[in-house]
């Protein structure tokens, strides 16, 4: 542990991204403390630029906060990003594990699935079922969930299939242990950092997602975001251009920061990888 | 067997492969269909106002939807495979018509973001490649991670604020000047004019993308048996590169190419949604709005489809670009 973190330390951009991360996170967690009211609130005059009446990054037509949504909205983004991948993970192992471990015909099976969800344009696809199912927070972790499961299935397929084999896993064979113990105690803790790293880019991938859709209109009416205040300033672009241009830059530094520690992730766990560029 | 038998019969299995995959689809557009809420006849009732409950059930048997489930399913295929969407009751129009109108300025924006965007991503990747670790190198490599991290809906609205409102250089939305009337060349410049933007916008995502992909296949390629030969030959540098390296990396980017259009097409729904955009994403926008099911599901299929045949025919053009592929 020591040891990687020592790796990770070394990454200069890695521990930016981690700093500007952990800031992100602080804006979210104290943004109840710090704009107590409701965000969709009128909190003054509307239209007002950056630095005036009171408002520190201007307000929109309706005199809502533009830094209240952001920091609002940074609970949701994060919130989000974080649901979405833990449950991608979640059933990308367990897809991943039966096909790689069994093989043959199962792998088959699940495979196919796979692969017809790898086949379909996926945010086309969030759209289609946010649209037919209510738009809340809990019909958006859930599409964007089925669209990301399917590159986790295929990389924990491959680690266990070349781990199945292996003297470990024939010991384990011999000691009388059931299938479902050996892959979640034995194997599965063998492959969890290449799980760690496309997990750590999945947050960034599901922010992405939550603001385009936010941005078209499919985001929980009653939950603030960064997508949706763009989308609401788009109409006065012309006359309030901050309404639009702040959130957009801190979904920029979040996704930025979140990749940043994603590749020093990667790069930590696998230093012999780094030192051949 | 020759080369070319064996390629026609990888194609021919390859398109077998492809079937169950677009049956799949359609299968699970049939489902997504009746998970909404309401059917076509609730949509009907709705847009005339007031209907009894009587009539409500003749129209359900008319179209055959108070059949039990598998049956309706089967119906849906055959539907789908001669072609027929359904209906959009919005645009009072076929959803096929509709879809087909709307297609060809979405593969005008799609081809020129892929020209672009493949471009621009092999030079930029072959720059920092060649000076890796040197300020250029730095530059490029900065500049695809922030354009990788930046959402695209964004990126437009600055390019409009940007490039029509304060500079004046672009217009803001459309894809043509309709009241000027252009026609031949006139219309052409004009069309191209109004394509600078959206396409900039969608392909600067794929831009920092094959930039990476490039770049590391370039470093890949350098470590290689047949460079060190190359070296030890005395070729020069720039021979080495250009001659060898170069086309050996180039082909991971052309796969990618491929890989990626399923993204472009949710890309092109944000895009055009942006810029107003006359094609198949702002058509699945305005059917958001409009609450047009058929119309939306009909978009979905139509742009599944197109992956698994754009990813068909860069399999195909992949075996014939690199003789080493087993086909048989």
């Amino acid at each position: 542990m020591n040891r990687f973190w020592g790796r990770f330390s070394k990454n200069k951009s890695a521990v930016f991204g981690l700093i500007i991360l952990f800031l992100v996170i602080l804006m979210a967690v104290i943004a109840n403390w710090i704009y107590p009211d409701d965000p969709f609130r009128l909190a003054g005059k509307p239209m007002s630029s950056p630095g005036t009446n009171g408002f520190l990054l201007g307000s929109d037509t309706l005199g809502r906060d533009v830094a209240a949504g952001i920091a609002h909205g940074a609970k949701t983004s994060i919130l989000i990003g974080l649901l979405a991948t833990i449950a991608a993970v979640f059933i990308g192992i367990i897809f991943g594990a039966l096909a790689g471990y069994y093989g043959g015909v199962i792998d088959d099976a699940l495979m196919r699935v796979t692969e017809i969800f790898q086949t379909i344009p996926s945010f086309v696809f969030a759209i289609l079922l946010v649209a037919i199912m209510k738009p809340s927070i809990e019909i958006i972790v859930i599409a964007i969930t089925v669209v990301s499961w399917p590159a986790v299935a295929r990389l924990v397929r491959g680690e266990f299939m070349s781990l199945k084999n292996r003297e470990f896993v024939q010991a384990c064979h011999t000691l009388g242990m059931n299938d479902s113990r050996i892959m979640m105690r034995e194997i599965l803790p063998n492959c969890l950092s290449p799980v760690i790293v496309i997990g750590s880019l999945m947050v960034a991938t599901a922010i992405l997602i939550e603001s385009g859709l936010a941005f078209l209109g499919l985001g929980d009416p009653n939950i603030m975001s960064w997508g949706f205040q763009i989308g609401a300033g788009r109409t006065m672009l012309r006359s309030a251009w901050w309404v639009c241009t702040f959130p957009g830059i801190a979904i920029l530094i979040t996704v930025l920061a979140i990749n940043l520690v994603g590749e020093g992730l990667n790069d930590a766990f696998n230093p012999r990888l780094r030192e051949r560029n | 067997m020759s080369r070319s038998t064996q390629i026609l019969r990888y194609i021919i299995r390859r398109l077998f492969q492809a079937v169950p995959i677009v049956l799949a689809i359609i299968v699970l557009n049939f489902f997504l269909l009746n998970m909404a809420e309401g059917d076509a006849v609730d949509v009907l009732a709705g847009e005339a106002g007031s209907a009894t409950p009587e009539y409500m059930a003749e129209l359900r048997a008319k179209f055959g939807l108070d059949q039990p489930l598998p049956v309706q399913l089967l119906v849906y295929l055959k539907n789908i495979i001669s072609l027929d969407l359904g209906y959009s009751f919005r645009h009072d129009m076929p959803v096929s018509v509709l879809i087909v109108d709307r297609f060809w300025p979405t593969l005008l924006l799609m081809v020129s973001t892929i020209i672009l965007a493949v471009l621009f991503g092999i030079l930029l990747g072959l720059l920092a490649a060649i000076n890796l670790n040197t300020w250029k190198d730095a530059v490029i490599s900065v500049f695809a991670l922030i354009t990788y991290a930046t959402p695209l809906f964004w990126v437009g609205l600055m390019m409009i604020v940007v490039f029509s409102i304060n500079l004046r250089w672009f217009p803001t939305s459309g894809m043509e000047n309709i009241a000027a009337f252009y026609e031949g060349f006139d219309r052409f410049v004009d069309i191209t004019h109004h394509l600078v933007l959206p396409t900039i916008t969608l392909s600067l995502f794929y831009l920092a993308l094959y930039t990476r992909l490039m770049r590391a296949s370039m470093l890949e390629q350098y470590g290689q048996d047949y460079v060190v030969t190359a070296r030890a030959k005395g070729l020069p540098e720039r021979r080495i590169t250009f001659g060898h390296v170069l086309r050996n990396a180039l082909l991971p980017v052309v796969t990618m190419a491929g890989v990626q259009v399923g993204a472009l097409i949710g890309g092109s729904v944000i895009v055009e949604s942006v810029f107003a955009w006359p094609g198949l994403g702002m058509l699945a926008f305005e059917s958001l709005f409009a609450r047009d099911l058929n119309l939306l599901l009909g978009i979905f299929l139509i742009s599944s489809v197109l992956v698994v045949v754009v990813n068909l025919i860069v399999d195909v053009i992949y075996c014939f670009l690199d003789p080493r592929i087993e086909v048989s």
